[in-house]
């Protein structure tokens, strides 16, 4: 076959198709997404999204255990959600092979906070390996599971924003057929009570004495030297960032495997090498290593804690240059992402802005409410963290929840919203939770979730009904609006927060960029009628601008939601739901 | 002697910066090059500011481009093209379309749209091709097209034939929209209006 220019997030998905994978499920978070949605375009890969990571990586755990090689990806922070089975799983091995992929997003392109997966495998003793580009993403997938099965043991796949979403070359290759592996009933390996996980650990310390030894011998770990004077100790895409900056100026050890770290080639590396700089983002895993090891080499005290590398950085901390570039000397504003136009959430902020409530906030395309003009949240923690703080805040003082709400999507309401709101209801605070309902998992790029009714394939399946799954758990206010409708969504706010009982609304209207949504032609502002009042800019449409001291809208971008007409007491705007 | 080239492509999340720069690595791979494209996607591509690297030669290590190591810049929008003006080699192609876009701190008021931005480029010394990519596109059929006219511009600055570039549009995109898309092509090739057929 020839060769392709795949995302290493595609090659991923072609190495599980190739290591003869049966069975994939995943949560959507970004860069690790499109692992799964690729994997999907496999018939022979049986995929799935589940409501969120630890469940994902539950039934991956199963489908191992019951004998298909089976995967589980996820972004950094959906790694701290699977924490829980990671760690046991490390006890309780595989059957057939198990590789969780986790991809890191250095620079914080998309996500809350720039943690280091690096470190899970070391605190569950789970073999990590980290490709360097598309080729290695899928070499490495496979080889995973090759590892997996040998050491039984689950394989960590570390992947990071700039591996994830470039493309580069892959060769592709044939599939095997990794047949079915028998199931056998062995309490002592699958039970994990303490008896039995006490016995589990000692072979869990075991495997990794047999894995450094490995390690030191795996073709995946190589040194390449060139001029010995610099010698530079990297992994992933730091790998090539300092080849960029450096070429044949510098010898590299490059680590395809991050734990267990080989700590007979580290040493013979920095024996052979001048000046060794380890090249890690994030934190100093691979330079601690080295120091507890008695290595002299340089790294955080040369190199960023915060931020990703790049070719530039290394350059300027390795060799003190820097290319000459150009500016000008204007001030350039910036250029924030925002809601779309005629995002349903729009609306849903507007009326909170009115309300002047505080707002829980949560992850997702709506944490862009944070942003000017609406600027409508205080707080954004993690998945399904609105609901509960929420519920928290209420409970320091029940004079809160006169005007607080929490804001949380669909998906990431099933991912971990629901546990929430139980709290709310069993424990009793007159919480107010709006669920943003756009009936799809929108920042990640659409995919299904359990709300939708659709699988990852597209099938019609089972959905859920947000309603009744609120009132099961004992909230019996539920009230569903259109955020389109500005009236109607402020009166039932107001309602809500006055009610002497925790409530919840369903703010439901599906992401204008669903390819089903119509949207209406686009809205006319006639300059005769407006008084440049700028009532409508208050919401922040990008497709609004003034021009002179009269509202504009662009034909291009307006989808003729109507919401920017119901602002306006001229009616200067004309067409959309208004009329 | 090994050999490198950047191209970086800017512009507005929603413009088509991600199917241009995969038209030109689908062109630098049927060339038989080392191609390495680095995209956004996530929370950035919300109408924010966007950027995509794409690099070709006989071995490509990082898939991003630095201050001060393109060859060339395609920008999309005027404050792009000037956003990331630092990226550009000395003495390397900025290629601008001249449409203007304005940024919520624009929409809001609370930063003004900096005038004159392309004089003021061209009095910084800036080897500038500039072109309205917006009007050829709605020429073309399609608004939408801005893409592939400005990618058109682009490849008449590139070593390769134009049918290679054109073949290449064809098979990305949607068959409905291909003699559309080739229009636009052309007319971001020829740096003019070109009748439709």
């Amino acid at each position: 076959m020839s060769k392709a220019l795949l995302l290493g997030n595609e090659a991923a998905a072609r190495g599980l198709y190739e290591a003869g994978c049966r069975f994939a499920s995943s949560y959507p978070g970004t860069p690790s997404t499109e692992i799964t949605e690729e994997a999907a375009k496999f018939e022979e890969i049986e995929c799935e999204w589940a409501p969120n990571e630890k469940v994902a990586l539950e039934a991956a755990l199963g489908a191992s255990i019951a004998g298909a090689r089976s995967f589980c990806g996820m972004k950094h922070v959906g790694l701290n959600v699977a924490a829980d089975p990671l760690f046991t799983a490390s006890y309780t091995g595989v059957n057939a092979g198990l590789v969780i992929a986790v991809a890191d997003d250095p620079g914080m392109h998309s996500s809350q906070n720039e943690q280091d997966s690096r470190h899970y495998a070391r605190a569950a003793k789970i073999l990590m390996l980290e490709p360097a580009d598309s080729a290695e993403c899928r070499d490495f997938m496979k080889l995973g599971f090759l590892l997996s099965e040998q050491f039984d043991t689950p394989v960590l796949l570390r992947l990071s924003t700039r591996v994830s979403h470039s493309r580069s070359l892959v060769e592709p290759e044939q599939r095997v057929s990794a047949e079915e592996k028998p199931y056998r009933k062995d309490s002592g390996k699958y039970v994990m009570m303490p008896a039995m996980a006490q016995k589990r650990h000692v072979l869990v310390e075991q495997r990794i004495e047999a894995q450094r030894t490995w390690a030191n011998s795996a073709g995946i770990n190589r040194a390449e030297y060139h001029s010995k004077k610099i010698g530079v100790i990297c992994a992933g895409i730091n790998y090539q960032y300092a080849k960029e900056a450096l070429r044949e100026n510098a010898s590299y050890l490059k680590l395809g495997c991050v734990y267990p770290l080989p700590d007979a080639l580290l040493k013979e590396f920095c024996a052979q090498c001048g000046e060794v700089f380890v090249a890690e983002d994030l934190d100093d895993y691979i330079e601690q290593h080295c120091r507890a090891l008695g290595l002299r080499v340089h790294g955080k005290d040369r190199l960023p804690l915060v931020g990703e590398l790049s070719q530039s950085l290394l350059r300027k901390a390795i060799l003190g240059e820097a290319l000459p570039a150009k500016a000008l000397e204007v001030p350039i504003p910036g250029r924030p992402p925002v809601l779309c136009p005629g995002c349903p959430h729009r609306g849903l902020f507007f009326a909170l802005k009115k309300r002047k409530v505080f707002v829980s906030g949560d992850i997702g395309c709506y944490t862009l409410g944070a942003l000017a003009p609406l600027q409508m949240m205080d707080t954004c923690i993690c998945m399904g963290a609105s609901v509960s703080a929420l519920h928290g805040r209420n409970k320091a003082n029940p004079q809160n929840a006169k005007n607080s709400v929490a804001v949380i999507g669909d998906s990431t309401f099933m991912h971990s919203g629901i546990t929430g709101l139980i709290n709310i209801a069993y424990n009793k605070s007159n919480s107010v939770v709006v669920i943003l309902d756009n009936s799809i998992t929108g920042m990640t790029g659409h995919q299904q979730n359990p709300t939708t009714g659709l699988t990852i394939k597209g099938d019609p399946t089972a959905a859920v009904s947000l309603e009744k799954v609120c009132e099961a758990v004992g909230i019996s206010r539920v009230t569903v609006v259109d955020p389109y409708d500005l009236q109607a969504t402020e009166d039932a706010l107001r309602e809500a927060l006055a009610a002497e009982k925790p409530s919840v609304i369903i703010s439901r209207r599906p992401c204008v960029l669903l390819k089903y949504v119509k949207t209406k032609p686009a809205l006319v502002a006639d300059a005769s009628a407006c008084t440049g009042c700028k009532q409508c800019m208050r919401i922040g449409c990008p497709a609004l601008s003034f021009q002179g001291n009269k509202a504009a809208i662009d034909a291009a971008q307006c989808v003729g939601c109507g919401v920017c007409a119901q602002l306006c007491r001229f009616s200067a705007i004309k067409g959309g739901l208004a009329q | 002697m090994s050999f490198q080239k950047n191209i970086m492509i800017v512009g507005v999340g929603g413009q088509g910066t991600l199917l241009a720069s995969r038209i030109l690595g689908e062109v630098l791979l049927s060339q038989g090059y080392d191609v390495k494209v680095s995209e956004v996607h996530g929370m950035s591509q919300r109408g924010g500011s966007v950027v995509t690297y794409v690099k070709y030669g006989s071995a490509v290590a990082s898939p991003i481009i630095d201050k001060g190591e393109a060859d060339v810049i395609l920008a999309f929008e005027q404050l792009e093209a000037v956003r990331w003006l630092p990226y550009l080699k000395l003495g390397g192609k900025l290629i601008t379309n001249t449409q203007r876009m304005n940024p919520m701190p624009v929409i809001t008021g609370v930063a003004e749209y900096p005038e004159d931005l392309l004089a003021l480029l061209e009095g910084a010394g800036v080897d500038l091709l500039t072109l309205d990519a917006l009007a050829l596109a709605e020429q073309a059929g399609s608004v939408k097209a801005v893409n592939v006219v400005l990618l058109g511009a682009l490849a008449r600055q590139m070593e390769f034939g134009e049918e290679i570039w054109q073949d290449a549009v064809s098979r990305t995109v949607k068959p409905q929209f291909a003699a559309m898309n080739r229009r636009a092509f052309e007319m971001g090739y020829r740096g003019q209006s070109v009748a439709a057929n």
